[in-house]
């Protein structure tokens, strides 16, 4: 993970020799002004926010699959960086209707952070609310699609009203993005992330009992409203800042958790917790790394590496799925 | 002398209460569980079964009467106390996981873990023990899925003795089981009753072997509740009230029904 951490900050539009990073991370001074600057500033926020965001959103999924019972359940899966999405649309688009100095105060970090927390909450009360009347795998997926949509549509309806530089705010935002995060942006990300796994390592036990369902879960003394609370509440503050920072991040929730689940064999949340932070950091780095295109001064969109390396696992587990049926 | 009786229930009437309107499912019910002792509950379909589980579970409130558990009133116990002294095996699915059996059978021990849900050495021998009463050693290492539904219910009779609790409730243990493998599963409780001296509730619709094998029966009809010893109610003629069909007798000579 180090290497990955250590490839990752050298890669980028200016090429900065492999020496020269470790000379600098390892408390010396890089020989060029520049290249200093641009590892202090702008690689190692974001290298760090890799991680974080890999970190972050691996077990939000994680949690999520325990909660529904449901292999295929993740963030942006279930429609809650949709709702983040809506709830920083909300607030990007529709400050201009504020009055300015509620305006400024939504648009600084914070508000950002409320906003994408607030919507992702609601997104995930509303799935919840349904699939305890659906208790089909397939369905909850369709809701939450529908959520998607739905969002996607109220998005699209906002964006008509606003500025051509709201607009560009906004779609910036929306294409994910690890860079341009300031030191000051990083730290508020490690506090929510840190809050968000914390909980989470409370929920482990809880979580491993749930792997038998409610109400055997109930039977072994779970206070099982209580506990879902927090994981809800885990989750939402793990996605919904994740997103207001970097934009909604496709499969990482989903798939990460399942390379754990795969190479260790493994449902114990003890386990599990521990693989899948690890793995979350390490395939956030490996995507942010590509994404850089070594050798190319082009920089692709964070979003489209993680959906492609995404996308052909969540078909894979539906077809092993159907084979496990029939 | 020392108490025998684990739960009561004294006059309480079942059912379902939205807001104001309350459905009784059926009424003045009197039971009473007691140590070491393996008891049947049978009934027809949609009579209440489980929704008399369900209260003396203490999942479901009564609309009326209370359920003593060691002489306190269940709605009143702690989870994690409720957890210590009653265990269920219920008639749902597993949803998908990894589980091997083994861990199934650990995870009965959460309600004496700590936090994380570290086993203890204690933890341990006491899952081992269950493993062993139950002889399903060859099968912990096998993934949940990977067993038979007549291997998975005694593995989650297993993982409700490693729980170790003076009371088992089980929702109809044995549907979906061929013969040869209900006898397996009644000849097991009624070992543990008399091995461990734990009181096994158990609803089936498997009378015959029921009348045979178990300590008491608690009957549902339609008019009313009886718990009793199997060839009392047999005396009394009590199953012949049991399915309102008049082609569907009681032999009591026999010990079963006939189709006539």
């Amino acid at each position: 993970m180090l290497f990955l951490f250590v490839i990752n900050i050298s890669l980028g539009s200016v090429s900065i020799p492999m020496k020269e990073v470790f000379r600098s991370l390892t408390g010396g001074i890089a020989s060029k002004e520049t290249w200093e600057y641009i590892l202090i500033n702008y690689r190692l926020p974001k290298a760090i926010a890799a991680i974080l965001v890999g970190m972050g959103l691996s077990i939000s999924g994680l949690l999520m699959q325990t909660l529904f019972r449901n292999p295929l359940a993740g963030p942006y899966v279930l429609g809650l960086s949709s709702g983040a999405s809506l709830g920083v649309a909300t607030v990007i688009l529709g400050a201009a209707l504020l009055p300015p100095f509620l305006a400024t105060l939504l648009l600084s970090s914070y508000g950002i952070i409320l906003a994408s927390s607030l919507g992702s909450f609601t997104v995930l009360l509303a799935v919840l609310a349904v699939s305890h009347r659906l208790r089909d795998t397939m369905a909850i997926l369709i809701v939450g699609l529908m959520f998607g949509s739905l969002t996607s549509a109220i998005v699209g309806t906002l964006t008509y009203f606003s500025t051509a530089e709201q607009l560009q705010k906004f779609t910036f935002w929306s294409l994910g993005n690890l860079g341009n995060l300031s030191w000051t942006s990083i730290s508020l990300l490690t506090i929510c992330v840190a809050i968000g796994l914390l909980l989470s390592v409370f929920s482990i036990k809880p979580l491993n009992s749930l792997l038998l369902g409610e109400n055997y879960a109930k039977s072994l003394g779970l206070n099982y409203k209580k506990s879902r609370l927090i994981i809800i509440f885990a989750t939402s503050i793990l996605a919904g800042s994740i997103t207001a920072f970097a934009g909604p991040i496709a499969f990482i929730g989903l798939a990460v958790p399942h390379i754990a689940k795969l190479v260790f064999q493994t449902s114990n949340h003890t386990i599990l917790f521990w693989s899948t932070i690890l793995f979350g950091a390490i395939i956030m780095l490996i995507c942010d790394s590509i994404s850089q295109l070594p050798g190319s001064d082009l920089t692709l969109p964070i979003n489209a590496v993680t959906s492609i390396f995404g996308a052909p696992i969540v078909i894979w587990l539906l077809i092993r799925k159907r084979k496990m049926m029939g | 002398m020392e108490n025998k009786i684990i739960l009561q229930g004294s006059q309480i009437s079942i059912g379902y209460s939205h807001k104001k309107e309350k459905t009784i499912i059926a009424s003045n019910i009197d039971i009473c569980l007691e140590k070491g002792k393996l008891i049947a509950l049978i009934g027809a379909n949609g009579i209440g079964k489980s929704t008399l589980l369900r209260t003396i579970t203490g999942i479901q409130k009564p609309i009326s009467g209370t359920v003593l558990l060691n002489g306190q009133n269940i709605q009143e116990i702690g989870a994690l106390t409720l957890a210590q002294n009653l265990s269920v095996v219920l008639t749902e699915k597993l949803p998908p996981s990894n589980l091997t059996v083994f861990e199934l059978i650990a995870l009965g021990r959460q309600p004496y873990t700590n936090w994380i849900g570290k086993l203890t050495i204690e933890d341990i021998t006491k899952v081992n023990e269950a493993i062993e009463l139950t002889q399903i050693s060859h099968l912990a290492a096998k993934r949940h899925y990977e067993i038979s539904d007549g291997q998975l219910q005694i593995v989650l009779i297993a993982r409700a003795l490693a729980q170790d609790t003076p009371l088992i409730i089980l929702d109809e243990p044995t549907t979906h089981l061929d013969l040869l493998h209900k006898v397996v599963l009644f000849k097991l409780l009624k070992k543990l009753t008399q091995e461990t001296q734990k009181c096994i509730l158990f609803s089936t619709h498997d009378i015959d072997m029921a009348i045979q094998l178990s300590d008491e029966m608690i009957i549902m009809t339609p008019e009313n509740i009886v718990q009793d010893q199997p060839c009392n109610l047999i005396l009394k003629g009590t199953f012949n009230t049991l399915f309102k069909d008049e082609h569907i007798i009681f032999d009591a000579s026999k010990g079963k029904f006939v189709i006539s």
